[in-house]
């Protein structure tokens, strides 16, 4: 499993009741379920994805998470799960905002774009950045939103929703390895991780 | 016979004991239901499947008949290591009553007159096709379904089941199909019966003694099988292609294999299906309507219990994806454990019954799940 599975794991207790977003085949969920008897659902825009879902006694359905994270009434999750899938949504205010309509708490993860391997790539070569966590050139990337860890905190404060929880993470080997970042994230991490909430006044 | 087949198979007969209240206001006194079953019940009644079968099917799933040379209608998916797998489950299938199958219907004996009934049969909806199987279900002393199993019109039943009795049903997989049927399934189940009705030899329904309506039900035939194919699947299919000739004939021969085709599936129908049933079933499938609320004013998932598993096809033009996924967003709102799957296809509403991998694997993870997650009757 992604070393950030493994930390998002780590943060849903045994029982919980969670959807995640963009479950690719499962990986996650299968843990969750396995390991911790958690009730969970899968979305999944692939058809691949989700028939490998299903066929390993996951539940899981198809389709576009900004549409189905609709249908589900208020607060009917402990958690929802957003996996490296941020920086491709097309309008990231108007999902949170559903998440955190449907979910007690909303984990968050997403590639830290303000690491020193982006930086230096922007500063020396003039190119856009292109590392293991965003391999793509500007014109063929799904990855269409830049996020830096700071930006995310700073979203927090405008948005008004606040941070339960957060870790950095530096990633390597496919992203199955990793340790956990805590001098200098902003710099060190390619990853954020946050466990976020509704704000109550 | 090939190995993997259950083997040969006979279809059995339960005459239902008491009369069915039916939604119509009318009553069936004395009602047969036609069933099938393979596979073994196990000791804590923990393993048997219902499948639902659509319009023109029948109670024979699996296996082959004596002297047969065809095995039954869904033989790619059930059977001995099978997705559907008669060496774990007890598989039940059961003709649904309207139907000329074995099950009750217009063309059975009226006891009462010693004649067919024709039109003095009661009209049945998909309700009451599932609840004269209920009748069956009980009568084989299984008090909860590990999975009831349909497409189209067999699939209307299964979200039927689902709802009317809720504790019956511990997982549910409803395939190319509807909560409702749409003014274009209508339009198209309209004209097929007015081309039954139009052949002289419908005579009101009163045609057992004599010529059948031959022609009306071939063409009701062809009018479904172009719903049941695709324009994709068409154009993949015949194209323009001319049948066994090289230039048109100039007169109206079945120039174009689509038209030989049809012409075909037309002709062959007549042997086996009775053009009232063809009326009856399709009508209940035009009323069929799951969103409509309940008697009581509740809406109607709200007491479902199931564990869903729904399917689509992507070229299924009569119940397209659109459908399965208003049926997705409802169980959603009522907190129900969903699946959902559009498998890309280009057979039309058809490719639920043809080979298909993905099919196949997706209905052997869930009944997997289901097995093992199935418990009894609180």
């Amino acid at each position: 499993m992604r070393f950030d599975l493994e930390v998002i794991a780590s943060w849903i207790e045994p029982g919980a009741k969670v959807l995640d977003l963009g479950c690719g085949e499962g990986d996650l969920l299968f843990f969750l379920k396995t390991e911790k008897n958690i009730h969970c659902t899968g979305i999944d825009f692939e058809e691949t994805n989700i028939a490998k879902c299903i066929e390993k006694g996951l539940s899981a359905l198809q389709g576009d998470i900004n549409e189905e994270v609709k249908d589900y009434a208020d607060q009917c999750f402990d958690y929802v799960v957003l996996s490296q899938t941020l920086q491709q949504v097309y309008q990231p205010d108007a999902l949170l905002k559903d998440l955190l309509r449907i979910g007690r708490k909303v984990v968050v993860s997403f590639p830290n774009f303000s690491h020193w391997g982006c930086r230096l790539q922007l500063l020396f070569q003039a190119q856009a950045p292109k590392t293991n966590q965003l391999p793509y050139t500007w014109y063929n990337s799904p990855n269409i939103r830049v996020i830096t860890i700071k930006d995310f905190i700073k979203f927090s404060k405008e948005f008004g929703f606040s941070i339960i929880r957060q870790t950095a993470i530096n990633t390597h080997n496919d992203n199955r390895q990793g340790n956990i970042i805590h001098f200098l994230p902003e710099l060190r991490a390619t990853y954020g991780i946050f466990l976020i909430g509704r704000t109550h006044n | 016979m090939p190995p993997e087949s259950i083997g040969q198979v006979t279809t059995q007969f339960f005459n239902i004991p008491t009369a069915i209240t039916l939604e119509s206001g009318g009553t069936l006194k004395h009602t047969i239901i036609a069933y099938e079953t393979y596979g073994s019940l196990n000791s804590d009644k923990s393993n048997a499947i219902l499948i639902c079968h659509a319009l023109s099917g029948d109670a024979h799933v699996a296996g082959y008949h004596e002297n047969a040379a065809k095995p039954g209608w869904w033989e790619i998916m059930v059977g001995p290591g099978k997705p559907i797998d008669t060496d774990r489950f007890f598989v039940i299938c059961s003709n649904i009553i309207g139907s000329c199958m074995g099950s009750s219907g217009p063309s059975s004996i009226n006891p009462a007159t010693e004649e067919p009934y024709a039109l003095t049969f009661p009209l049945v909806t998909v309700g009451d096709m599932v609840k004269a199987q209920k009748q069956l279900v009980d009568f084989l002393e299984i008090p909860k379904l590990l999975s009831v199993i349909g497409g189209s019109i067999g699939g209307m039943q299964t979200l039927e089941w689902s709802v009317r009795y809720p504790e019956m049903v511990f997982s549910a997989v409803p395939l190319a199909t509807t909560l409702r049927h749409s003014a274009l399934g209508i339009a198209f189940n309209e004209v097929a019966r007015q081309s039954i009705m139009a052949d002289p030899n419908w005579n009101n329904g009163n045609y057992y003694a004599a010529k059948k309506p031959d022609l009306g039900l071939a063409v009701a035939r062809m009018i479904g099988h172009i719903t049941y194919l695709s324009d994709e699947s068409m154009r993949n299919k015949f194209g323009r292609r001319l049948q066994n000739k090289t230039d048109f004939s100039f007169n109206f021969d079945a120039d174009f294999q689509v038209e030989s085709y049809l012409r075909y599936q037309g002709s062959k129908f007549v042997n086996r299906f009775d053009a009232n049933s063809f009326l009856y079933i399709t009508k209940a499938a035009d009323y069929f309507d799951m969103t409509l609320t309940q008697k009581d004013g509740t809406p109607s998932f709200s007491g479902a219990k199931a564990k869903y598993l729904v399917v689509s096809f992507t070229s299924d033009w009569l119940y397209p994806t659109r459908k399965s996924k208003a049926m997705v967003k409802l169980m959603k709102k009522h907190e129900i454990d969903v699946s959902f799957c559009e498998i890309e296809a280009q057979w039309g509403h058809d490719a639920f019954l043809l080979p298909n991998d993905r099919l196949s694997s997706l209905l052997k993870g869930f009944l997997e799940r289901m097995a093992s997650e199935f418990t009894g009757v609180s």
